[in-house]
């Protein structure tokens, strides 16, 4: 059944293109089966594979199938391959799973879009690269699909491509991830120049071979791939275009903003770990990129009105939550999370979609409420995903993921109390900022009317994820001890007068503590949140986390004006100035000659008489 | 038979060639600046007689005959041309006819 793994990422990129050749010409339900059909086969294969993974392991718990050798230049020989062990296995099974249901969604959602096969096109083709980024054996090919997921990601958000905002949404995030993209780029250079070859597992052996830990070549190498995973993860300080990202289409924030793309920083990392644990200077950036984002969006998100806005953050805090464990040493504990998170986020975005299209494209949750009873397959669902984003204890999947990073972040091998604090707060703004949410959305009088219900197609993938939402925190020992073969375990080192009963402990009131705040500011005495936001500090740090800690205008400042300046300035390009120097030259040189060719036969004599005593002189006085 | 030293006959032929061309870029009528060409092409010949003379080579007076020849046909040529230009501009001025002026 290994041998079907090439199908994964074929089947969908053959439909992307399929779909991408005919335009707008196949009848929606041929577009359909086609979009959502080879997704679906993509998922069942994907099972098999890992079905047979799991009933008869392959030697060394991976499995790599060569499809041919993409180059062979002077010792650089790439391959097409694809690998599959615990690690890509757990996200391929997610994106393909995930990305089934959301499709299912979408065949529903963008029933009335003009761009129908366009979005299906786009979509699936999101999936042939993630799936190539996750499976590609080399980091040449894993850089391969990472472009072509930041390329789909571009598309998708600038899908609505007449309101001029949703363009530059899109050019800033493709902007602002080619950034990491070009440090990704340089660290790849830097690791082939060094070790010769970019073949993820040779890299890892020689890397741990020939460099011993701490070495400066190792710690650049990390800090680069570093700042790929950041560009692509939204992680501080490359984290402005998420926010924006969410001017797509519903389904791709669920899909790509928010399961599987921003994810790619957290695979990348968990895939070179032997490089990390070399450099502790940048395994300790990644805990600190993580800890602060996490705070940082956490604050961020209590404070938007859009909802879709704030869930992006909420996105960005959790995705900090994984960066934390990465940089800890907690490779496993990530990669739970990511699980986890994978379900109950797509769940959160695929609800706010359905909340925003009943209500007429309301985004503001200040102008709705009261939707309990309107919508209450949404309300059940959001309910539940929301309860596994903030971590109800001891039931969800959320909480056991969160914890487990808590926990881990004070003591694994690289953790640090400071992180465990770090971790506690963002569970309380998580518990916050989820619950404001819930109680502004479902609860109290009603807000914007509903226009619209929703469909099976709609219903059954909120179903689905609302399962595994609340299930998948059962998946927790079973998981973990899958990964055992791809990731090390956590080393656990100085428990520091802690224990992991105790740090649930903490969570879980931490949790009640941010519950209870939410139902007093925005359900008991809604008075309380608007006087908070009124009086003078309150405004001000409203508004600054409101602009998500001003990070927009700072690059507005530092590097988009400057820019615009000094293109302004240089509008008449200044290398031009070089090219008409030389066409003067050639025009003034074409006036003088011009002027010689006077039409007098004496003058032309005289010409001639003159060149040949120079010449002659310059012959005989040589 | 006495021989002409060399250097005589060579700076005859460059007075003569001179003369030649002065006259050449002084005149201006046509059939005046065909006589100076003339009499640059005699210049030329009696240069490679002298020098021919000098190394008792009869390639001199070769290239001498050469030259009589195409001062020949130039003079053909030269001299219909000038009837031609006559007939057309009613003049030999050769400053007039600069028509071809870039």
């Amino acid at each position: 059944m290994l041998e079907l793994l090439w199908l994964i990422p074929a089947l969908p990129f053959a439909s992307a293109l399929v779909l991408m050749l005919s335009g707008s010409r196949f009848p929606q339900k041929a577009a359909t089966a086609l979009g959502v059909g080879s997704i679906g086969i993509s998922a069942l294969l994907t099972l098999l594979v890992a079905a047979s993974f799991f009933i008869a392991p392959p030697a060394d718990h991976s499995y790599t199938q060569l499809l041919w050798t993409w180059l062979n230049v002077g010792g650089f020989k790439p391959d097409i391959a694809l690998r599959l062990d615990a690690l890509s296995l757990v996200m391929v099974l997610v994106v393909t799973f995930v990305g089934f249901l959301i499709h299912v969604y979408s065949a529903e959602f963008m029933m009335e879009d003009e761009g129908y096969s366009r979005f299906f096109a786009y979509m699936n083709l999101f999936v042939a690269s993630m799936i190539t980024l996750l499976l590609g054996d080399n980091l040449l090919l894993l850089m391969l699909g990472w472009e072509g997921v930041g390329l789909c990601s571009y598309l998708l958000i600038g899908f609505w491509y007449r309101e001029p905002a949703n363009g530059h949404a899109a050019r800033k995030a493709f902007v602002v991830t080619r950034v990491g993209d070009t440090l990704m780029l340089i660290g790849l250079l830097l690791l082939f120049t060094q070790l010769g070859t970019l073949q993820i597992q040779d890299l890892m052996q020689r890397a741990s071979e020939r460099w011993p830990a701490g070495s400066g070549y190792a710690v650049a190498a990390a800090l680069l791939l570093l700042g790929g995973a950041v560009g692509k993860s939204a992680q501080l300080p490359l984290q402005v275009w998420l926010p924006d990202a969410m001017a797509g289409p519903t389904p791709t924030s669920a899909l790509i903003h928010a399961a599987t793309m921003v994810t790619a920083g957290v695979y990348l990392i968990a895939r070179t770990h032997v490089l990390f644990s070399l450099a502790p200077a940048a395994q300790f950036a990644v805990a600190f990129v993580g800890a602060a984002t996490l705070l940082l969006a956490g604050f961020s998100a209590l404070t938007q009105h859009d909802i879709k806005r704030a869930l992006a953050y909420s996105t960005v805090s959790q995705i900090g939550y994984m960066f934390l464990a990465l940089g800890v040493g907690a490779w496993q504990a990530a990669l739970f999370h990511f699980f986890t998170h994978a379900f109950f986020k797509a769940l959160l975005f695929l609800c706010a979609g359905v909340i925003i299209n009943a209500l007429h494209e309301e985004h503001s949750i200040f102008k709705m409420g009261g939707l309990r009873k309107e919508l209450p397959v949404a309300f059940w669902t959001f309910l539940i995903a929301g309860c596994s984003l903030a971590g109800l204890p001891f039931l969800t999947a959320g909480f056991f993921s969160k914890d487990l990073i808590i926990w881990e972040a004070w003591s694994a091998d690289h953790g640090h109390p400071g992180f465990w604090i770090a971790g506690i707060v963002g569970a309380l703004l998580t518990s916050l900022y989820t619950f404001r949410l819930i109680f502004r959305v479902f609860f109290g009088p009603l807000g914007t009317p509903v226009t619209k219900r929703l469909g099976y197609a709609m219903t059954i993938p909120l179903a689905v994820l609302a399962l595994f939402s609340f299930g998948a925190g059962y998946l927790k020992a079973p998981l973990l001890n899958f990964l055992h073969s791809a990731l090390p375990a956590t080393m656990e080192a100085h428990a520091g007068g802690m224990t992991e009963t105790g740090s649930e402990a903490v969570a879980a009131v931490v949790f009640l503590v941010g519950l209870y705040f939410a139902y007093l500011f925005h359900l008991q005495k809604r008075s309380l949140a608007e006087a908070a936001v009124l009086n003078p500090l309150g405004s001000l740090l409203h508004r600054w986390w409101f602009a998500g800690w001003g990070f927009d205008w700072i690059y507005d400042k530092v590097f988009v004006q400057p820019f615009i300046w000094a293109a302004q300035v240089n509008k008449s390009d200044f290398i031009d100035a070089f090219y008409s120097g030389v066409a003067w030259l050639a025009d003034l040189f074409y006036r003088g000659l011009s002027r010689t060719e006077s039409g007098r036969l004496r003058w032309y004599a005289a010409g001639m008489a003159v060149g040949s005593v120079v010449f002659l002189a310059m012959v005989l006085f040589r | 038979m006495t021989e002409v030293a060399m250097t005589n006959g060579l700076l005859l032929a460059g007075i003569l060639f001179t003369l030649g061309l002065t006259s050449l870029l002084v005149r201006r009528n046509l059939i005046f600046v065909l006589m100076s060409l003339e009499v640059m092409l005699n210049a030329a010949g009696l240069a490679f007689v002298v020098a021919g003379a000098r190394w008792h080579q009869a390639d001199g007076q070769v290239m001498f005959l050469f030259i009589l020849a195409m001062a020949a046909s130039e003079v053909a040529v030269g001299l219909a041309l000038a009837v031609e230009i006559h007939r057309r501009f009613k003049s030999l001025d050769v400053d007039t006819l600069s028509n071809m002026r870039g």
